[in-house]
């Protein structure tokens, strides 16, 4: 059963739940439990071990609204500029869709399914029902989940068969615009036995307004598949964002998932990360740019739920300006998982005295037959580095930034797809020679 | 790699005695302002530390117990069951042969002032609440270091005393902190002139015989500058039915170019709740360094720190920690660089045996602007059953450009080819399991004074007992 709901643009976020579009009963339900949630829940405290160094103050959810119709959608899909050339292609825009390219006829023969969340709740609503948002928020930030379940979730649900091997990327775009406008962007990705895809999440702002962000993946490997996630967020530097991923690996399956910071005023990354067969891997990676005074505070966990599996992740965080950076993350071994293992380290290079790096790298282990290990260096652009760069006639700033862009080389080396992996260093290489002239 | 039941009893069987005494001195059980007036009036205490006491009493009634982030077994403790107060006497005996019979014999079985014959500068044996023996050799008297009790300290050196007392660790720096500001009890004062060089360690021995008892040892140490000082301290407690706590406060204070070595080797029953403070202040050119090996205890919390206040001071904090089966060791440490040029290392390496857990904990703290800070940590641990847990969770503070912090952990087992290599040559699983873990620890141990070491190794030995097969 359709239900259609009244639409709310220009409604204060903290007012209510209902949205405008077509979602079926259960859907509607679900948001309505999430509202529920949100107001019950309690706001993150200072004290809170979750919250440690982050910055609470800056989650006042007071004047964003759930925002009109974005005044020039064609613009915005003109000016989605990403890989070239991409398996599909939607654009969202305030939460609404601006323009979807549909994968080609052969990937849709061999049953593709990339399509909106909205439609997908009723054409794939046992498979949606059963994943979206099916784990819990563990991280921290509970609260905000229940918030992006009771908002108007806007994205794509992507099921790739088994066996399916999608050579292109998936490409989608999110973006906002208006002063106090709040966005709800979802991904739900499901990798059947056996098949391998590559999705990108492009998250903009179309213009330099204050904008709340409240982002949900759910990445689903099956056994056997092979899913690359890319996020890249540019949000305004007035944006608050929560971004909050969560993975389940199958047996012998592999997701590589990477988040890159770029822009945001206060954004907080949750990364769940669960293995829960045999010869299951995850490899967490980001890179982060803090500049001005931004925070970029990231959560993750790694959590091994059988023996035989490995977790690695290697967060590369760059600060200028009076940029914060938080890494909270934690490698857990539930009893009986023998044979992990798992790896964790986080990189932060200091490029201002008022910069800040807080590193909590943690594990949790509850079986003895592991390899667990991980590492948190903070340190600046080394002084002889930076002498014999300039000694051979390159500028110190080129030198500083060709310094930062070989550090960072590391985290971008990881992604195999080498048209994907210029196209990010290219946008990192832009954001850093802005901040390191900021 | 097999469970099996771990025999943690036998390596207590040294410490596992106690004596009926007759205590002259007993605050009875509960902690009111009356508790704090009997401990005053019976040690004839100035009206400040009075004072001084119950403030800290209302910050410990006021503080919640610390529960968002650390164990739920601290909620067993039963505050108002504890006895806060128990003495023989006030004064601590000079000589041996004055120390009554019961409390003798407790030391002699435990091997104190053999030890003091053989090697110390000086040594103090607490008993319950105060110090029932203390001396310093006439050597090291006569260049001026005074070694006495707190009580002793307070009384008869205030100008030294009231100096630095409390001001390392606040009253109100933790729940625990603040306790035994009420009720502190016995501890060490030592005080190092300008230039002494003490050549052997001072050590201190802290005994609980009792049940049902809280032992509140202060401590406060300083190195005048450019001396140099290290101050072992050993702890045991008898087995019994119901929870003991010991909850110790150490402030030690290295002036100009000072070097003051910590060392301690805690040995209690499983039924003690150790929950204990301990900070070291370090000036211009100063070194504050902390040995600490934790083995027993049901529950320790114990995070040494150093403040390192004066530019190319130094900190360092070395920990092995061994928990048995039903243990918790929530250890670790804490840095906090305070000005320019100053390094801290922390070497922590813990072993889990049985359904054992051992929990690092570390604080690293880089202020803006200072320049050429240095740390480095290092977190081993070593898991020996498949029920065993080991936790890492530290933290890390740097602000600006100038300073370097590098930390790494790994958790690992005792390699099974290894073992076996070992039995091949005639060593039982049980003496492959131990030389294995003593391998582990190696490079630690060697840092403590020889006869620490051969009873590290021999406690670990029998720690590892009966963990496999």
């Amino acid at each position: 059963m359709i239900m259609a709901t009244a639409p709310v643009s220009g409604v204060p976020l903290m007012e209510g739940a209902l949205v405008e579009g077509n979602w079926p009963e259960w859907f509607v339900a679900s948001r309505q439990r999430g509202w529920e949630d949100f107001q019950r829940l309690p706001a993150p405290a200072a004290k809170d071990e979750k919250w440690r160094f982050s910055n609470v103050k800056a989650l006042a959810l007071d004047g964003f609204r759930y925002p009109a119709a974005v005044t020039d959608a064609s613009a915005l899909v003109e000016r989605s500029v990403g890989l070239g050339e991409s398996a599909a292609r939607f654009v969202f825009g305030n939460n609404r869709l601006l323009s979807a390219t549909a994968p080609a006829a052969d990937l849709v023969k061999a049953g593709l399914v990339v399509m909106t969340l909205e439609e997908a709740a009723t054409k794939h609503a046992d498979l949606v029902q059963k994943h979206f948002m099916a784990q819990e928020a563990k991280l921290g930030s509970a609260k905000y989940a229940a918030l992006h379940r009771s908002g108007p979730v806007s994205g794509v649900f992507i099921r790739v068969p088994k066996d399916l091997i999608v050579e292109k990327p998936i490409e989608i775009f999110h973006w906002v615009e208006g002063e106090n406008s709040a966005v709800f962007p979802h991904t739900l990705v499901v990798c059947e036995r056996h098949s391998k895809a590559t999705v990108v999440d492009c998250f903009r702002s179309a213009d330099d307004a204050a904008a709340f962000v409240c982002g949900v993946n759910d990445l689903v490997v099956e056994d056997g598949a092979k899913l690359n996630y890319v996020g890249v967020q540019q949000w305004s530097a007035g944006t608050t964002a929560f971004h909050l991923n969560s993975t389940t690996v199958g047996r012998d399956a592999s997701c590589l998932g990477m988040q890159v910071n770029l822009g945001g005023k206060f954004v907080r990354n949750e990364s769940y990360s669960r293995m829960v067969a045999e010869g299951a891997r995850s490899d967490m990676l980001s890179v982060n740019i803090a500049s001005n005074e931004q925070m970029i505070d990231q959560r993750t966990f790694q959590d091994h739920a059988k023996p035989n599996a490995t977790s690695d992740l290697l967060y590369q965080n760059a600060l200028t300006g009076k940029g914060r950076t938080v890494f909270s993350g934690v490698i857990r071994v539930e009893p009986g998982a023998h044979k992990t293992d798992a790896y964790q380290k986080v990189r932060n290079i200091v490029l201002s005295d008022d910069a800040e790096a807080n590193s909590m790298p943690g594990l949790e282990i509850e079986a003895d037959d592991v390899r667990c290990t991980h590492g948190a260096t903070t340190a600046q652009v080394d002084d002889r580095e930076l002498f014999y760069l300039q000694a051979r006639g390159i500028r110190p700033e080129t030198a500083r930034q060709l310094l930062v862009m070989g550090f960072f080389n590391t985290v971008l080396d990881r992604l195999s797809d080498t048209t994907l992996r210029g196209h990010i260093e290219t946008l990192v290489d832009k954001r850093l020679a802005t901040a390191l002239r900021s | 790699m097999s469970d099996a039941q771990t025999q943690l009893e036998i390596d207590r069987e040294k410490g596992n005695f106690r004596y009926d005494v007759d205590y002259e001195f007993d605050a009875g059980t509960g902690l009111t302002e009356k508790t704090i007036d009997y401990i005053s009036g019976v040690k004839g205490e100035p009206d400040w530390i009075r004072e001084f006491r119950k403030d800290a009493l209302k910050k410990f009634l006021e503080k919640p117990m610390p529960t968002h982030w650390a164990s739920k077994d601290l909620e067993n403790i039963i505050f108002d069951n504890i006895r806060y107060y128990l003495a023989q006497g006030q004064k601590p005996k000079r000589s041996w042969d004055e120390v009554p019979d019961e409390v003798k014999k407790t030391f002699e079985r435990l091997g104190i002032p053999e030890q003091e014959r053989k090697f110390l500068a000086g040594v103090e044996a607490q008993f319950d609440s105060e110090a029932a023996y203390s001396n310093i050799k006439e050597a090291v008297g006569k260049q001026g270091v005074i070694f006495v009790g707190s009580t002793e300290g307070l009384k008869e050196h205030p100008e030294i005393f009231r100096k630095w007392f409390g001001k390392v660790i606040p009253t109100g720096d933790n729940k625990f902190s603040a306790l035994n500001s009420a009720v502190f009890s016995g501890g060490s004062f030592i005080y190092v002139p300008p230039g002494v060089k003490v050549s052997h360690p001072l050590q201190a021995y802290f005994r609980i015989n009792a049940e049902n008892f809280g032992q509140f040892e202060r401590t406060l140490i300083i190195a005048d500058e450019g001396s140099e000082v290290t101050y072992m301290e050993g702890c045991t407690a008898p087995k019994f039915d119901t929870a003991t706590l010991h909850s110790a406060v150490v402030e030690l204070v290295a002036l100009k170019g000072a070097k003051i070595q910590y060392i301690t080797v805690q040995n209690w029953s499983n039924n003690v709740f150790n929950l204990v403070t301990k900070r070291g202040l370090a000036m211009e050119d100063a070194e504050v360094k902390w040995i600490d090996c934790n083995i027993g205890s049901r529950l320790t919390m114990k995070y040494p720190g150093v403040v390192m206040k004066g530019r190319r001071a130094r900190g360092e904090v070395i920990s092995i920690a061994l928990a048995g089966d039903g243990q918790h060791q929530d250890t670790g440490a804490k840095m906090i660089h305070a000005a320019d040029e100053t390094t801290s290392n922390i070497v922590s390496k813990s072993i889990s045996v049985g359904t054992g857990r051992a929990t690092y904990r570390g604080l690293v703290n880089v202020p803006r602007h200072l320049k050429g800070c240095k740390n480095n940590t290092e977190c081993d641990a070593l898991l020996i059953n498949s029920n065993s847990r080991t936790d890492t969770y530290p933290a890390i503070t740097v602000r600006g450009t100038g300073n370097a912090c590098q930390h790494e952990a790994s958790v690992s087992q005792v390699s099974e080819e290894q073992i076996f290599y070992m039995q091949q040559r005639g060593l039982t699983e049980a003496q492959a399991m131990s030389l294995s873990v003593n391998g582990f620890v190696n490079d630690l141990v060697r840092q403590f004074p020889m006869e620490y070491s051969v009873e590290l190794k021999r406690l670990i030995d029998l720690e590892m007992e009966g963990s496999v097969g």
